[in-house]
């Protein structure tokens, strides 16, 4: 299954996967671009507003009525943060046209129909209707204010606000209530405009069809985009030192009765020039997995919490361990996450850890390769950061990692912020008296 | 062993049945790197009450999931989870009120992966201490699920659903409740469950199903031990115990789920129909492309999270419908003008046939995973049917069906809500 790429127009590139193995393919379309805490939202917000309605679909339940006719197809909004670069737009899948009762050329429709919501949205006067905006912006706002009640990526989310305080990374792939605020229909417009103009534009395919055959559906989809100047800023800036010499400690409180603990790292040096299948492994050691020095000390030998775990961005060079704690249990877990990573560093690594961790990162990215919604992300990633081997490539690298090279990963990588989500503190200490 | 292929979805489909009455389901998948197995006993934590040698015996709530926790400890100390990921399989295990399973995928040493899953399972090990400790660590998953506003509303909805019923209490148990559970407690629900003609083994991936059956006809035991008769206590009526169920909690906005429950069809093809038929009758009213949801999205009062489903356990099938709301009364009574007017002018003819063309490309969908897939082979060998038999039944449902099931089982009178309020 190989990876065809192709320019098919001015900053516009096609990413091809053909495979029969798959009873549905997948088909997204994403406009790239800096993630800032000024546009952010505006952004986010975009592909919503599209899929409410296009000159030939005016409404949703036109839509969603053309896509069970496609034998209930999907074209979804979508926004994602790879790093400091935020994507927008849509991904859809649909049946392949040997399963469809008679043979219909499913692909082209529905590839249409995405073309179509991407650029002819039911507007007046050449503006997006006040409604879709307004109500979007509304239900933006809500998914926004919503992350509050997901305590454990909250920790997260709130663990990135406050240790990236001036980087564009801490602004959420949703952007911020202060900025989803301010938007109204003639800003977002002009926005719109803006970004299909200067995006550059990465476009996916998985599935049964030709690579031909998709080329052509996608530039007959696209016909209409018009194309400016392409915007060249767009990467990620990465921090290889920690903001302070010693990490720095937040502390917050909510009503809950189980503490919420995030610790974040710098990668560190390895990312002057990432080994990402040394970086992967490293993470399943430490903390990516279930056999992971985390996974077996704080969480099954010492019961500390009900879950520890730790994750990697590697476009940003930042980890982040997430744990599910007693408020008292605090110092103890905190303690136990830092002498873990240190025994990393020391190279105190058995065989068998090494050997579960490689096994894990290698299965993980073939497991990958049965899922065309993961070969979706997964290749945007790669193009995001301008790489272009496949999972099958780094699966193999992963097997073949050393305990030196692990150690090489572990040895720059420093913490640079604690946060802690604890309960209120009268609710605290009752929970504590327990 | 019994070989079927489905020309339609292009599967095939290897069924067993062992002399120890364990049956085995197997999907081979040509050209996938990976493989999928699941084993599963038709145990969940809606079991609480069961015949036992004549005997009416009552246990705890949540001893299904403490039991699946505990599973993984092995006699010679090593814990299966770490050996399943050791030799590169991604397991895990999940409890619901009428199953728990035991899972792993893995892209190479499938065999070995198997013959530890099938192992594991099948001999228990527990020790004092060791329940102990766990009591500790499933009472911090209590605590977090009842931080959790998604857990609490679902669980409320039960509540207001269902009078006596098990499934009105969490899988998982209270802290009191798994306070009771002592290591004899766990051997003699594995023995009575954890039998072969309780339980199957579905596989999905690029494997050969003679292989499997003689790996499990090796491992299992030999005696087929008897499928228990468990009682889930008396009829329940068929309106709500209660029909709103209020709280606050930390949320931004009110999360609500509504419901009803369902008499279930007897087992078998009835069954399957009458699962598909509910499922048609959801999409028509609340689906993505239907007028209800589209007018609602369009005011502000339902948005992407709004979604429905569909469960069978303790005896029952219960629907359920929810998300967020600014107004999940305003929700409820729109909902309820939709089921009225269906129930007097009947359902939309087009409105009906795009739906069963969306309802055939989600199906074939979910064959793409084949977590999904087996496990809803599983959940049809417990209710003595064939899933995918579902292509083609789904095309012989009629309009009359589904509209006479909407005006049977969703007018007002039928429904409960459970809504969880901001604290501020």
């Amino acid at each position: 299954m190989e990876a065809i790429r192709k320019k098919i127009m001015p900053f516009v590139e096609l990413t091809c996967l053909r495979t029969d193995k798959f009873k549905t393919g997948c088909l997204s379309v994403n406009l790239l671009t800096r993630l800032s805490r000024e546009n952010a939202s505006k952004n986010a917000l975009i592909p919503h507003v599209l899929r409410r309605g296009s000159t030939g679909h005016p409404d949703m339940e036109s839509i969603s009525a053309a896509l069970d006719e496609l034998y209930g197809a999907r074209i979804e909004p979508v926004v994602r943060k790879k790093g400091e670069v935020q994507a927008v737009g849509f991904f859809a899948d649909f049946a392949d046209d040997a399963f469809v009762p008679g043979g219909e050329q499913v692909l082209e429709k529905v590839t249409a129909l995405m073309g179509e919501l991407l650029l002819s949205p039911n507007t007046r006067g050449g503006l997006f209707l006040p409604a879709y905006v307004d109500s979007e912006r509304e239900k933006l706002l809500e998914r926004l204010r919503a992350r509050i009640n997901d305590k454990r990526s909250y920790a997260v989310q709130r663990l990135f606000e406050l240790m990236c305080f001036s980087e564009d990374y801490a602004t959420d792939r949703m952007g911020t209530e202060e900025e989803a605020q301010s938007i109204n229909y003639q800003k977002l417009t002009r926005h719109y405009k803006q970004l299909l103009q200067c995006a550059p534009i990465e476009v996916f395919y998985c599935g049964g069809a030709d690579p031909l055959r998709v080329e052509r559906a996608v530039k007959s989809a696209l016909v209409t985009l018009l194309r400016g100047e392409p915007d060249e800023d767009i990467g990620t800036d990465i921090r290889i030192n920690t903001v302070e010499e010693n990490p720095r400690y937040f502390t917050e409180e909510l009503s809950i009765t189980q503490g919420k603990l995030s610790v974040g790292f710098r990668l560190g040096e390895c990312m002057y020039n990432p080994n990402m299948a040394a970086i992967r492994v490293f993470n399943a050691v430490y903390g990516g997995s279930v056999t992971s020095k985390l996974f077996m000390n704080v969480r099954e030998k010492l019961s500390l919490c009900y879950y520890a775990n730790s994750a990697i961005d590697r476009h940003k060079g930042l980890m982040v361990v997430s744990s599910g704690i007693e408020f008292d249990k605090y110092d103890a877990a905190l303690s136990e996450i830092f002498a873990q990573l240190e025994a990393v560093k020391k190279g105190d690594i058995t065989d068998d850890e090494l050997a579960a961790a490689r096994k894990a990162v290698a299965t993980e990215l073939r497991s990958a390769m049965d899922s065309s919604g993961a070969l979706e992300d997964f290749w945007l990633a790669q193009n995001v950061d301008g790489l272009y081997y496949g999972p099958e490539e780094l699966a193999a690298l992963a097997e073949s990692i050393t305990r030196d090279e692990v150690v090489e990963v572990a040895k720059g990588v420093e913490c640079d912020a604690v946060y802690f989500l604890r309960g209120l503190s009268e609710e605290g200490e009752k929970a504590n008296g327990d | 062993m019994e070989i079927r292929k489905f020309e339609n979805i292009q599967e095939t489909l290897y069924t067993d049945v062992l002399p120890n009455g364990l049956t085995i389901n197997v999907v081979t998948k040509p050209v996938w790197l990976k493989c999928f197995a699941l084993f599963a006993t038709g145990y969940g934590g809606a079991d609480r009450r069961f015949n036992l040698g004549g005997q009416w015996v009552d246990t705890p709530a949540g001893v299904a999931h403490f039991l699946e926790h505990k599973m993984f400890d092995t006699p010679d100390g090593d814990n299966a989870l770490a050996v399943l990921s050791a030799n590169g399989a991604q397991p895990n295990a999940f409890t619901s009120n009428s199953m728990t399973a035991y899972y792993f995928e893995s892209t190479q040493g499938f065999y070995d992966n198997l013959r530890t899953l099938l192992s594991f399972v099948s001999v228990p090990y527990f020790t004092p201490e060791s329940v102990e400790k766990e009591q500790g660590i499933i009472g911090q998953e209590i605590r977090m699920i009842e931080d959790n506003p998604g857990f609490v509303v679902y669980l409320n909805l039960m509540k207001s659903l269902y009078a006596r019923n098990p499934i009105r209490d969490s899988v998982a148990g209270s802290i009191e409740s798994i306070a009771q559970i002592t290591d004899k407690t766990l051997y003699d629900c594995h023995r009575i469950f954890y039998n072969p003609s309780n339980m199957v083994l579905c596989v999905a991936g690029d494997v050969d199903p003679e292989r499997i059956s003689a790996m499990a006809a090796e491992i299992l035991p030999k005696e087929p031990g008897e499928v228990p008769q468990r009682d889930y206590g008396e009829k329940e009526g068929p309106l709500p115990v209660k029909t709103r169920t209020e709280v606050n909690m930390e949320v931004s906005a009110p999360q609500f789920i509504f419901g009803s429950k369902v008499f279930q069809a007897e087992k078998g093809a009835p069954l399957l129909r009458q699962k598909l038929t509910v499922n048609l009758a959801l999409r028509c009213l609340m689906g993505r492309s239907s007028p209800f949801y589209a007018r609602l999205y369009a005011q502000g009062l339902l948005n992407n999270d709004f979604g429905y489903d569909l469960d069978y356990s303790g005896g029952y099938g219960t629907i359920m419908a929810g998300g967020e709301s600014s107004d999940p009364e305003k929700v409820i009574s729109e909902l309820s003008k939709e089921v009225s007017a269906v129930a007097d002018k009947g359902l939309d003819e087009a409105l009906f046939s795009r739906i069963k063309k969306a309802a055939y490309g989600s199906r074939l969908r979910s064959l793409g995973s084949f977590g999904v897939l087996c496990q809803n082979l599983a959940e049809g060998k417990f209710a003595g049917y064939c899933d995918l038999d579902a292509f083609h039944v789904l095309e012989e449902i009629t309009v009359s069906e589904v509209r006479d099931f909407i005006a049977n089982n969703l007018a007002q009178d039928k429904l409960a809500m459970s809504v969880v309020h901001p604290l501020h």
